[in-house]
């Protein structure tokens, strides 16, 4: 039976994890390569690698990041943040990606994650969409939640599947940060009967949420979280035990 | 030495990484002439089947690789790489492999529920039969699964995972084994696997 995710995202600027700290005791790892062998040796599924530096400059130490933790972390690894057309597409593959996740980017080109799809195949190309809720509709934001798009989330989250996007990751910008719990009623009515992974983000405070949205929302894939990780306030292994023990298959 | 073939498809960095991790020194072959001055040979692939067949075919790796293996030199062909093992393909139109392992490639929705997503993304347990390269490992280990594709009418099967039904999970036959799913992305399991392959030969 095909187990459930649990995925860890590490904002990385300037060659560092942002809210790296305080991590195992005393002891500040902000350094995400080992940051993301120390969650792979936690049972972590798959990581998010976020690349939230603005400057060439800061692409080149990312993407030196990439390929040293390629290296020496053998699971999936997907990568997001200022993929914008091809090149980037490219770029990050070759230091060892398995997945490339586009958020404002495909907003700005409708037509990047057909063209993607097409060279590199559907696998490849993970949907982000950080999602809110305005005027009774849930809507599409871009640049980190600062610019509404005006898109409607179900509808261009079922544009850029039919395009050819192989992975949905749903982000509540209403949870987010908040660590209540998951936004269950925006994902199922964002990414219900979807036909692809959809990956939920965005409110995960303690084991319990984990155990409330894959036993609510049983179609769901995979849960993705950061800072609650990068704590210590929930720990992988631990958390995967509790939701096996709920009867969510798991990676043990 | 392990030989892995690069026929230009694909992203060879985790899979020489892994490899270089558990200190197996690996190189990337794109000259066919090369190959046989390696202990064991891997055959990557991630793509359609009919593009990746017909590179094999124009580069003489292919052919290559057949010999090798029929002279009993071992050969791991990793999710499309295995796929290429078999004798042919329906993705797309037909397409010939090479052959080295009885059986067809299939859609798997020919055989999954109705309602599973495809591709069959994510980890899955292995029920797997004696082979070498599961010495170092447990029944119902996980695996890292990426394919819309699998092998069918194969007589060589020595593992499958369940989703929704059984799926082809890797093959055998005499120096040759074929995993549909990637050991170089499926953490210390597939490590162990990769292990006992570069045991092997």
């Amino acid at each position: 039976m095909l187990r459930k995710r649990i995925i860890p995202c590490l904002d990385v600027r300037d060659g560092k994890v942002t809210k790296g700290i305080n991590f195992l005791g005393n002891k500040d790892i902000a350094d995400p390569v080992e940051l993301a062998e120390f969650y792979s040796s936690c049972g972590a599924d798959e990581l998010v690698f976020y690349d939230i530096t603005a400057s060439a400059e800061g692409r080149g130490i990312f993407t030196d990041i990439l390929k040293k933790a390629a290296s020496s972390v053998f699971i999936p690894l997907t990568v997001g943040g200022g993929i914008r057309t091809l090149e980037d597409f490219d770029r990050v593959l070759k230091c060892g990606a398995d997945k490339v996740s586009v958020n404002s980017g495909a907003v700005a080109d409708k037509t990047l994650i057909r063209k993607a799809a097409e060279r590199y195949g559907s696998q490849c190309v993970v949907i982000s969409a950080d999602v809110k809720r305005s005027g009774g509709k849930f809507v599409v934001t871009a640049r980190g939640g600062r610019d509404e798009t005006g898109l409607e989330a179900k509808e261009w989250i079922r544009y850029c599947v039919s395009e050819g996007a192989g992975e949905v990751v749903l982000n509540s910008m209403d949870t987010d940060g908040v660590k209540g719990g998951f936004d269950i009623e925006m994902l199922k009515y964002v990414c219900e009967g979807l036909p692809v992974p959809v990956i939920a983000s965005g409110g995960a405070g303690k084991t319990e949420d984990f155990i409330e949205l894959f036993h609510e929302l049983p179609w769901v894939d995979a849960g993705l979280a950061a800072s609650v990780f990068h704590y210590k306030e929930i720990e992988i292994n631990k958390l995967k035990e509790a939701l096996s023990d709920s009867g969510v298959p798991m990676r043990i | 030495m392990t030989g892995i073939v690069d026929y230009g498809v694909g992203n060879l960095f985790s899979l020489r990484s892994s490899l270089k991790f558990i200190g197996e020194e690996a190189d990337l072959i794109a000259d066919p002439d090369k190959l046989r001055l390696y202990d064991r040979i891997i055959l990557p692939g991630v793509g359609a089947f009919g593009d990746a067949a017909k590179k094999l075919r124009d580069t003489g790796l292919g052919e290559e690789t057949v010999r090798l293996a029929k002279s009993g030199k071992p050969v791991m062909g990793i999710c499309l790489g295995m796929q290429l093992l078999l004798d042919k393909s329906l993705e797309f139109g037909e397409h010939r492999g090479l052959g080295l392992i009885s059986g067809e490639v299939r859609p798997i929705s020919e055989t999954i529920p109705k309602g599973l997503k495809i591709p069959h993304i994510g980890w899955n347990g292995l029920d797997f039969k004696p082979h070498e390269i599961f010495k170092d490992i447990k029944q119902g280990d996980c695996v890292y699964f990426v394919h819309s594709f699998h092998a069918t009418s194969c007589p060589d099967v020595i593992a499958t995972t369940d989703y929704g039904a059984p799926l082809v999970a890797a093959v055998a036959k005499d120096s040759v084994v074929g995993c549909q799913f990637h050991p170089e992305k499926s953490g210390e399991v597939g490590l162990k696997i990769l292990r006992a392959f570069c045991r092997l030969g």
